[in-house]
């Protein structure tokens, strides 16, 4: 779950870290209303997603009716397929520098690193693939958290890697961040979080470090321990959202793993990895397809019956390839599984069913009497389906 | 000779009295492993599938000497048992566990590094060494054929179809670790071929990887530094678009890591034969390691 901005620095400011003044604007007169108590504000985007800045969504206004004009282009603005719903407006701030800073997830690592950069304000994925050196890293012990030496260190560190010119004196850049990464570090934590970034944090020109804007995301697993904060952000994020694919919307309602994809065949596995691989087996064969759907392990009627279902509300779809490693699953349990929903589904497209498991020959037999195509291996189910579909003018 | 589990493994399992943990201990049983002691806190002195019950790892190792543990209890308790199971003494935490919350596994790996403890998973099948009649995890009984080679995957199903189509071909392992799906794991490829590098009983081995993170691109860089023996290599997610979970939390392409181009490209700089299906492995194992154990 990615938090907006506004919701980002409102978990900023609990944790006590310092953010712009600001208000959340839904109209034009509202950010009229934010310039007015503000002065000079900056008009922004709240949609998750990068890129607000290159794509419009981020404006300077010196006075109201600026504030007003710039609120009125953004709002309603389509953002990467995010209507944007809201706008935060905050006072302007003047800006002497702008530094990265970060709580990430290091997978390599199996930690928390905390990165700090001088780089700051612009992509930071391209800084870390130009100029790796210029981030400073510290994996803190999850138990402690990070210590004042191990964030002072960091911070020389990235002084170091920009040559020592830090535009505020050591002193002063020191004692800001040592309570400001703990601050950070334990919010992140605390949110079960992967990300909780800082980009720009800004140098003001009076030498104190604020959020300039925050990014936080949540880890979806830990999502039962922030039920409050996940009501909380579903509301506010129904109209942000509005750009989500609604085919993935009703495969989360239904409880399904599905990734719409775009293609036109449909795929149904058990297992991440099988249908990944399923995915990769059809486009090998020529075919494009339509989404990843994983129901799990076992091969239950019931499960298998809300898949083919759920596969077939992408009216793009031309046919489907059910791909089940079946284990101690018979093969015809699964066939007549199969069968009987398709029936009851009235589904016309065609369907090819590669499946393994205890009496998996009877499983295909019971396949084939019923006008459903059965296949001994993936890759001959790829081939069947692509060429399926293909027959019926999709793709090839 | 197998890695990690053998005939003399002694296997206590964390949640044996739930629903999950009841029908798997049944099927580790029935394929050999020796199971000697449940652990369901508030259950100690009970008595489960005539296995003894006790409150604590501690009180089960204490009593058992139980050496491995498999963990099979809910995910918001699932980091707490990892590291129970390693603070009593416990030498390999196996936790099928799905959906833990990654922060818990960053607390829980920092644990255990400290003591030595070697965790496989979460969100794993486990391992199987056939030769040895063991199993910890839920990996297909009838999947299970001694033989020579060695499988390490980050997926369950595939690894149940990769052990299949080697064993129809007369070709079995030495030990199957699924390693897992999530983005904080335990043992990572490169743990798991430096064991195999070392097992005189694997002669070959099949790596199974898919998109997110980088742990292929480490065991690449370790296999191109010189590895004793064959490895084949398979990429899941090829057709992946980024930024998209596809279904395993640790499966995802984020910014410039993890995409599958990048992983196959690693492993064939490092010699590494990558095969673009199951059967294309089977052919491959069959050109490396000619001669077929005994079935």
């Amino acid at each position: 779950m990615k938090l907006l901005e506004h919701q980002a620095k409102a978990q900023f400011r609990q944790a006590g870290i310092e953010c712009p003044m600001g208000r959340l604007a839904h109209t034009p007169a509202e950010a009229a209303e934010a310039a007015r108590e503000f002065g000079r504000v900056v008009v922004k985007a709240q949609v998750p997603i990068g890129g607000r800045g290159k794509a419009g969504g981020v404006k300077l206004a010196g006075d109201e009716e600026e504030a007003r004009r710039a609120a009125e282009q953004i709002l309603g603005m389509d953002i990467r397929g995010f209507t944007v719903p809201a706008v935060l407006c905050e006072e302007a701030l003047d800006i002497a520098r702008e530094l990265y800073l970060g709580v990430a997830l290091d997978r390599d690592r199996r930690s928390l690193v905390v990165m700090l950069s001088f780089a700051g304000g612009m992509e930071i994925e391209e800084v870390a693939e130009t100029s790796p050196e210029k981030i400073a890293k510290l994996w803190p012990d999850p138990f402690s958290g990070p210590h004042p030496f191990e964030i002072r260190q960091l911070a020389l560190d990235a002084l170091a890697a920009v040559g020592g010119e830090g535009t505020l004196p050591k002193s002063k850049l020191l004692a800001q961040l040592v309570p400001l990464v703990q601050n950070l570090y334990s919010l992140c934590q605390r949110l079960d979080a992967t990300l909780c970034e800082i980009n720009p944090l800004v140098v003001t020109s009076e030498q104190r470090l604020i959020a300039g804007d925050g990014k936080v995301e949540i880890d979806q697993s830990a999502e039962f321990r922030h039920h409050d904060l996940v009501k909380e952000l579903g509301d506010d994020q129904e109209a942000a959202a509005s750009g989500d694919d609604p085919l993935e919307v009703e495969a989360k309602r239904r409880g399904l793993t599905y990734v719409h994809l775009g293609g036109d065949v449909g795929v149904i596995g058990n297992g991440a990895g099988l249908v990944m691989n399923t995915l990769d087996l059809v486009k090998q064969h020529g075919g494009e397809p339509a989404n990843f759907l994983d129901i799990g392990g076992g091969a239950k009627a019931e499960v298998v019956r809300n898949a083919l279902e759920m596969v077939l509300l992408d009216p793009a779809v031309k046919g489907i390839f059910v791909n089940i490693f079946g284990g101690i699953t018979r093969g015809d349990e699964v066939a007549n599984g199969v069968i009987a929903a398709r029936d009851q589904l009235g589904i016309r497209v065609p369907l090819v069913v590669r499946m393994t498991g205890t009496r998996e020959e009877e499983g295909r037999a019971i396949l084939e009497q019923a006008g459903i195509v059965p296949a001994v291996s993936a890759p001959e189910a790829a081939e069947k389906i692509v060429q399926l579909v293909a027959a019926q003018g999709g793709r090839r | 000779m197998s890695i990690l589990l053998n005939r003399e493994s002694r296997v206590l399992v964390q949640g044996m009295t739930g629903s999950e943990g009841t029908f798997h201990t049944e099927q580790m049983l029935a394929f050999g492993t020796r199971v000697v002691a449940g652990v369901s806190p508030g259950k100690g002195g009970s008595e489960h599938l005539g296995l003894p019950v006790f409150d604590s790892v501690q009180e089960a190792v204490a009593k058992t000497s139980a050496n491995v543990a498999a963990v099979f209890v809910p995910p918001p308790f699932a980091a707490d048992a990892i590291m129970e199971a390693s603070a009593a003494g416990v030498e390999l935490v196996v936790c099928i566990t799905e959906l833990v919350p990654v922060n818990d596994m960053v607390r829980a790996r920092a644990f255990l590094s400290r003591r030595g403890t070697r965790l496989v998973g979460p969100n794993c099948p486990g391992l199987m060494s056939p030769g040895e009649r063991a199993k910890v995890g839920i990996i297909p009984n009838q999947n299970g054929q001694e033989g020579p080679v060695g499988i390490v995957s980050r997926s369950g199903t595939l690894t149940y179809e990769i052990m299949q189509a080697l064993g129809r071909s007369g070709y079995g392992q030495s030990t199957a670790v699924g390693i897992g799906g999530d983005p904080v794991l335990g043992l990572s490829f490169s743990d798991v071929l430096e064991l195999f590098a070392a097992d005189p009983e694997t002669g070959l081995v099949v790596m199974a990887g898919e998109i997110g993170g980088a742990d292929e691109e480490r065991a690449a860089e370790l296999i191109g530094r010189g590895y004793p023996k064959p490895v084949i290599g398979f990429i899941s997610g090829r057709t992946a678009p980024p930024g998209k979970r596809m279904g395993h939390a640790g499966a995802i392409i984020s910014g410039n890591t993890g995409s599958a181009k990048s992983k196959v490209e690693a492993l064939e700089r490092a010699g590494v034969q990558v095969a673009d299906t199951i059967e294309q492995i089977v052919d491959l194992v069959k050109q490396r390691l000619p001669k077929p154990a005994a079935v």
